[in-house]
């Protein structure tokens, strides 16, 4: 569905990935991660098409997009949760629900879609009328994941969405993640320092170091892989 | 107390037309954080198109609400291209720049636009005839008799009207959020699938047709104009902006209210003369105790 091939992407003179091959198919939940640095954000803000790749190629369903604008990666499907939320704080909780749905507001189409993000994320519900700035966290979060998922896309990008937020609503938002993906069929990227829950999640996964791919698998090969426990999982992981 | 109140009529009067620029100020600083230095010079343009255009229509005599409403219609068009060819050619090729370029590239855009109008309409004032006359008039057993002229009553319930759309527009609509959107966070805002670009665009399209309607009211209430009004109404209705809080829409139309205020008051009450530098040191003094101007917004975020 998502195939990335060989990608280069630089911030001037630094070349923050080398060269980066990965595989999203529909329906799968699939997991980068990778210590501070590696260059997860860049990963995803090239397919989002706000960094440019400078070399490779990024297809989605076999069209190539690695050089269209950002919103137009949007009207094919593809959304992005970014690092740190991005919530607009000055703008109420259905105000940035309702941006989420700019692509494809229509009417009726919208109050049953603002609704499904009720129901999966009812606190929502009950803060609709505040801005998004007061919010918690976690709260902050789940409207992230809210508003991305008004554009009704068909693979949603995560970026740390365990960055900041209190374990118990770290396991909430991963429950809702697995439940996005299983009952509304939205194919997953999620990109995660939290290495034990982004492992047990995902079907496949990939960890990236320096810009570079260097081991794939399976979520359960991955997780008693003796490399990634050594860097990722004992004692650096917060749980 | 009469002579007060038709002061507070007459600056109500100018404040409307400073408001009416000032938003346009205040909408591009919010959207890209750039000062437009040649947006006074889009409302003298405006000014022009209004003029040529109650020329030609009045030549045919035409009845006068039927004349208004087209020449409006037409600088907002007018003037409308104008803003948005300036953005295009002057501002967004320097996006991503660093932040002094945009800045200096709005001042040259400033000179070309006044030279521009001077080479093609010469530098002389032009004048035009009035087209409103008579009014209501107040207290008229007192010794001075308060005037509303109906030019007044127009410009000041075209400007309540404008401002009551503009603001469901921005506060209601989706073009409205997708500005407000834009003003926080850009790159967010395209994530989200907006497309930017056009956003921007049209943020320059509603100030230059704001400054429009307020050049054809300057053209009737003062009668004449040069290629050089867009320079002083424009760098008050800045300084409006600014007052009352730039950025911050509300404070764009409270803050022409002011300065229109503060240049009739002092123009009554203490000379002629200073009317110009007063607005400016009343700004001055707002900015020791109210660094944001009074309606400007320090951002409310939590990590
Ligand atoms: N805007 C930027 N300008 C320059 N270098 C950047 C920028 N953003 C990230 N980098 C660099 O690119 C590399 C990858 O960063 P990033 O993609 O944010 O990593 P991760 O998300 O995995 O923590 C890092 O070395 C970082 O310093
Ligand atoms: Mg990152």
């Amino acid at each position: 569905m998502l195939k990335i091939s060989n990608v280069e992407t630089f911030y001037g003179k630094i070349q923050a990935l080398r060269g980066v091959d990965i595989d999203v198919n529909d329906g799968e939940i699939v997991s980068l991660i990778g210590s501070n640095g590696a260059g997860k954000s860049t990963l995803l803000m090239t397919i989002s098409g706000v960094n440019k790749a400078r070399n490779g190629n990024i297809t989605f369903n076999g069209e190539k997009i690695e050089n269209r604008d950002p919103h137009k990666i949007v009207d094919l499907g593809i959304c992005q949760v970014p690092e740190g939320r991005r919530i607009f704080s000055r703008l109420t909780v259905e105000e940035n629900l309702r941006l989420g749905a700019y692509t494809n507001e229509q009417g009726k189409h919208f109050e049953t879609d603002i609704k499904e993000v009720y129901d999966l994320f009812p606190v929502l519900s009950d803060r609709k009328t505040q801005r998004g700035g007061t919010l918690s966290g976690g709260e902050q979060q789940m409207l992230a994941i809210g508003r991305a998922l008004m554009s009704k896309p068909k693979v949603l990008l995560l970026d740390e969405p365990s960055l900041g937020i209190a374990p118990k609503l770290v396991n909430q938002i991963f429950a809702s993640i697995k439940n996005i993906n299983k009952e509304k069929n939205v194919t997953i990227f999620l990109v995660e320092q939290n290495a034990k829950k982004a492992l047990e999640l995902a079907d496949r996964a990939y960890v990236l170091v320096n810009g570079k791919v260097t081991i794939m698998g399976s979520g359960q090969e991955l997780l008693k892989n003796k490399d990634i426990q050594a860097a990722y999982l004992e004692g650096g992981t917060k749980n | 107390m009469e002579y007060f109140i038709q002061q507070l009529v007459n600056g109500i009067t100018l404040g409307s037309i400073y408001g009416l620029i000032a938003i346009g100020y205040t909408m591009v600083y919010g959207i890209i954080g750039m000062i437009n230095f040649a947006h006074g010079d889009i409302f003298m343009i405006g000014a022009f198109v209004a003029l040529i255009s109650f020329i030609i229509f009045g030549l045919t005599g035409v009845a006068l609400p039927i004349i208004l409403l087209l020449v409006l219609l037409i600088a907002m068009i007018f003037t409308a291209c104008y803003g948005w060819t300036v953005e295009k050619l002057a501002y967004k090729p320097l996006r991503g720049s660093f932040r002094l370029a945009p800045l200096i590239s709005a001042l040259g855009m400033s000179i070309v636009l006044q030279n521009y109008v001077q080479v093609a309409q010469g530098a002389r004032v032009k004048p035009m005839q009035p087209l409103f006359s008579g009014g209501l008039e107040f207290f008229k057993n007192s010794e001075f008799i308060v005037t509303v002229s109906y030019l007044q009553i127009f410009i000041v319930v075209l400007t309540i009207i404008l401002m009551g759309i503009f603001t469901y527009l921005i506060t209601k609509t989706d073009l409205g959020r997708a500005q407000r959107a834009c003003e926080q966070d850009r790159t967010m805002t395209a994530l989200l699938g907006i497309n930017v670009d056009r956003t921007i665009s049209i943020t320059f399209i509603i100030g230059s047709s704001l400054a429009s309607v307020a050049g054809m009211m300057f053209v009737l209430y003062y009668g004449v104009i040069d290629f050089y009004i867009g320079f002083l109404a424009g760098i008050k209705a800045f300084t409006a902006a600014v007052l009352g809080g730039i950025g911050s829409l509300p404070g764009a139309m409270l803050g022409g209210l002011l300065i229109g205020l503060i240049e009739t008051m002092w123009s009554g009450y203490v000379s002629i003369e200073y009317k110009d530098v007063a607005a400016f040191s009343v700004l001055i003094v707002v900015l020791i105790f109210f660094p944001t101007g009074f309606l400007g917004k320090p951002d409310i975020e939590k990590v």
